[in-house]
């Protein structure tokens, strides 16, 4: 309850901040491989506060699967579901990590990493971890200034 | 940069295999209870399941050495507590017949023997699957007049474990074919329809991941031969379908209900997913 709230807030204070430029995500496009190629907010990230996102588990979570070194010793146990993303940056292009965190499925078909900007298209969907029914569209995992905080930070994860 | 990336490639080679089925044991300790009772935690998978897994094993096998000592002894092993407490309840009458369970099955050490083994199972009179709950309530509320329990209520989950203990150390085998086969079907489609905002299935985590680490959990293969199962996270035992609930709603779903015609399915199927591996209820997890 409270995290579906929470991310209802999140969403509305983003569309205020910067309605004319954020891309909705029915909007977003995506390449012939998954990139995305347009800023979804038309503003530079923050890569700490992406840092945050990326480490929280009420957030992106991201570390439930994947290995960040780097961020280990301020947030312990890190997955092994997916690839560590050290060195993300040396193997993707800031579109291209955009289009992974948006939605990962467009660049890994049936990926199981879950889509962060999405809103509908869901089997039985559910408000937050409450296991009660929620009404699509629903508020996206992350709101559009969340994913480029993400993908700022991940554009720092480089190994020179 | 050279051998991280090696590094890199190294695990997500170790992913594939695992993904794939390879039979590496989850731990070499073998599982036996009080001295003398071996529990079967690995077996060559049914059949059915088609290649998907190879080896299956049970969640035993990936908790850490002390969660899996402390099933190794009935004195240790909290779930005890629950099963003397249904023993006591079996003894007892209750409901307008004013019959107990013992009055119609005496010894459940003889007239359990093996049940929970073959559960979920086709009953012909009623024309449906049912899962050990729903035949124990079937008992209550014709037979002796009482009323229903609660489907995961401590009361039900106890009678549940003391009835699966008579089976400990023999083989999961239910039926899946047959009447029982369009309910089993049923929970096969359940088990890998990727639900929620997660978008996540059963098979997502317990069939391409298990022995890989999910935030800090050991994923196992979600195997339910040790139920009801006592968890230290929250110091109860813990009914199949309590366990699908959470497991559903951690994929930011809206869950089935307990008891449920889809829960029924899925544990139908989810059981025979472990054919072969032994009954171990009352079983001790994190
Ligand atoms: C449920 C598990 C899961 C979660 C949570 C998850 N991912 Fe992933 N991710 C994967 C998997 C699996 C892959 C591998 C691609 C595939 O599906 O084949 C992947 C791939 C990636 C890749 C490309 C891998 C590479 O080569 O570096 C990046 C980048 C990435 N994820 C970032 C993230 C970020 C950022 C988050 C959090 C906002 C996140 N992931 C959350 C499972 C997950
Ligand atoms: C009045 C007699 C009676 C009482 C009292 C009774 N049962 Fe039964 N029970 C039966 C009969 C008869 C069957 C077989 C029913 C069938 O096959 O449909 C049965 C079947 C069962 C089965 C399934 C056994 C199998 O092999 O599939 C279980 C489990 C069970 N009872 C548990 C209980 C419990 C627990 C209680 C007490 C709460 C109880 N019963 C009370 C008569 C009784
Ligand atoms: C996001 C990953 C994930 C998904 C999806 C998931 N589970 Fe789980 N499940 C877990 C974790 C983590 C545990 C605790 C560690 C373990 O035993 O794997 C667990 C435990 C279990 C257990 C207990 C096993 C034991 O030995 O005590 C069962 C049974 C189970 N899951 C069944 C299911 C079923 C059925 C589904 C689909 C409806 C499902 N799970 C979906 C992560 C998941």
């Amino acid at each position: 309850m409270n995290r579906a709230i929470l991310s209802a807030v999140c969403v509305a204070a983003g569309v205020g901040a910067a309605a004319a430029a954020e891309v909705a995500p029915k909007d977003v496009q995506y390449g012939e491989y998954g990139a995305v190629e347009q800023s979804l907010t038309g503003q530079p990230g923050d890569a700490a506060a992406g840092r945050k996102v990326v480490g929280s588990k009420s957030l992106g979570n991201c570390v439930a699967c994947h290995k960040i070194s780097e961020l280990i010793d301020d947030v312990p146990f890190h997955g092994e579901i997916g690839p560590p993303l050290d060195g993300a940056a040396d193997r993707w292009s800031e579109a291209q990590l955009r289009g992974i965190v948006a939605n990962a499925k467009m660049t890994f078909p049936e990926s199981m990493m879950p889509s962060f900007y999405k809103t509908t298209g869901y089997i039985r969907p559910g408000k937050g971890f409450t296991g009660k029914a929620a009404q699509e569209p629903l508020p996206p995992l992350l709101t559009a200034q969340q994913i480029e905080d993400v993908v700022a930070y991940l554009m720092t994860l480089k190994y020179e | 940069m050279m051998t991280t990336s090696l590094k890199t490639m190294i695990c997500t080679a170790a992913m594939l295999t695992l993904g794939a089925g390879a039979a590496a044991a989850q731990t070499d300790e073998k599982l036996v209870v009080n001295g003398e009772t071996e529990i079967t935690t690995q077996a060559p998978a049914p059949a059915h399941l088609d290649g998907a897994l190879d080896t299956i094993y049970s969640g035993w096998e990936f908790r850490s050495p002390a969660t899996r000592e402390v099933q190794m002894d009935d004195f240790d092993n909290p779930g005890m507590i629950f099963v003397d407490q249904a023993r006591q309840v079996w003894n007892t009458a209750d409901g307008s017949e004013g019959k107990s369970c013992a009055s119609c099955h005496d010894d459940p050490a003889q007239s359990m023997k093996g049940v929970r083994a073959v559960y979920p199972k086709w009953n012909e009179d009623a024309q449906e699957v049912r899962t050990l709950e729903m035949q124990i309530n079937d008992c209550r509320t014709n037979r002796m007049g009482a009323e229903a329990w609660g489907y995961t209520d401590k009361g039900m989950t106890s009678m549940v474990a003391l009835i699966s203990l008579q089976s400990r150390g023999m083989p999961v085998n239910v039926a899946i074919d047959g009447p029982a086969q369009s309910t089993w079907e049923k929970g096969k489609e359940l088990y890998y329809t990727r639900t929620g905002q997660l978008e996540l299935s059963c098979a997502n985590c317990h069939e391409d991941h298990y022995g890989d680490m999910i935030r800090a959990d050991h994923l196992s293969q979600g195997q339910i031969n040790g139920f009801p199962v006592y968890r230290l996270k929250n110091a109860k035992l813990n009914a199949v379908h309590s366990r699908f609930k959470g497991c559903v709603r951690d994929t930011r779903a809206e869950t089935y209900k307990p008891g449920s015609p889809e829960f029924v399915a899925l544990e139908l199927y989810v059981a025979s997913r472990g054919n072969g591996l032994d009954v171990e209820a009352p079983s001790v997890r994190n």
